[in-house]
């Protein structure tokens, strides 16, 4: 039986409609943008342990950061 | 019950949406609660495969209605007494508890949920920059010290990585200020996309320097956005980027 295609196997192409350049004035790219506005618009791969909810690690990583808002991508039960 | 729980950082927390409604992978250990063949074990778990029916456990944070959810794929690893050890690939939103109790209604020996580390959240998989809680707090004590960057990066990734898998549409930088102020993406601000988007589903709007701007519902096709002059393209949803990041090139005052 053929596998359901799995959305993170998806390949995608690039279209182009028209081209044009970037002011390197505006903006960084990603891996380039200063360290505190790196944290600020940045996500951690993190290791779960067990035994604390997904929400008790998160509000730790906040803690140990020192950050004052962190939110976490899907609930892994404790 | 471990594994990949990505945490986004304080305005990164925007892009969780996209994270939530992302596949996941686990490997999980399932024990039956009486004697049951391998082969049958087997054989079971595959029935499972495709679309079933799931009513959320009675611990969930959601409605407890019966719901239809998407298993891509269970690989049976290995038996051993009444430990069953086995990998599966399902849409966002699968109880893998429950699965695991049906799979023991079906053999109908019963069932439980052992263990289970999730392997991947949509983008982000185990072992690649993966970090551990004592990870987090001992680079960020040596960031603290140090003030190098690079031991930042070692746990730290952009959140454009979270986006990894939503179709993207590439805009001009005369257009980013605008959609920082939540205005809909039109036509002429569209420089490249990728295929795969559909009217109605999640795009992500980036500059050429791979800058996330937003988060957008498109509103065409990929084969319509081609030979579009002007007009919507997507309607920004949750803005990414701080405005002002990119000069703002539109008129004021005009109707």
């Amino acid at each position: 039986m053929p596998r359901t295609a799995l959305p993170w196997e998806t390949k995608r192409k690039l279209l182009v409609k028209a081209e044009d350049k970037t002011n390197p004035r505006y903006g960084h790219k990603p891996e380039e943008r200063p360290a505190e506005e790196y944290v600020k618009y940045g996500v951690i791969n993190l290791d779960k342990p067990a035994g604390p909810t997904s929400h008790e690690v998160a509000a730790w990583v906040k803690r140990i950061l020192k950050l004052n808002r962190v939110g976490h991508g899907g609930t892994l039960e404790a | 019950m471990t594994g990949v729980l990505p945490i986004a950082l304080e305005e990164s927390r925007k892009i969780v949406q996209a994270l939530l409604l992302s596949g996941k992978e686990y490997i999980c250990v399932m024990k039956l609660h009486g004697e049951a063949e391998k082969e049958r074990v087997k054989k079971v778990l595959k029935e499972f495969e495709d679309l079933i029916y799931q009513r959320p456990p009675l611990r969930a944070s959601v409605k407890r209605r019966l719901r239809t959810r998407r298993i891509y794929y269970i690989d049976f690893f290995e038996m051993e007494g009444r430990n069953v050890l086995f990998k599966v690939g399902c849409e966002a939103g699968t109880y893998i508890r429950k699965l695991c109790h049906d799979v023991g209604e079906v053999l109908g020996c019963a069932a439980h949920m052992q263990e289970l580390r999730r392997t991947r959240a949509g983008p982000f998989v185990e072992n690649r920059d993966m970090a551990t809680l004592h990870d987090v707090a001992y680079w960020f004590m040596e960031w603290q010290q140090q003030k190098e960057e690079k031991i930042l990066r070692k746990f730290v990734q952009p959140m454009e990585k979270a986006l990894a898998l939503v179709p993207k549409i590439y805009i001009r930088d005369s257009a980013v200020d605008a959609i920082c102020h939540g205005a809909s993406l039109t036509a002429p601000g569209v420089l490249s996309f990728e295929t795969g988007i559909l009217s109605g589903s999640m795009v992500a709007v980036f500059t050429l320097k791979g800058e996330a701007v937003a988060l957008a519902e498109a509103v065409t096709a990929t084969e319509e956005i081609l030979n579009m002059e002007h007009g919507v393209v997507a309607k920004t949803r949750r803005v990414l980027m701080p405005r002002s990041t990119y000069p703002r090139c539109w008129k004021s005052g005009e109707a």
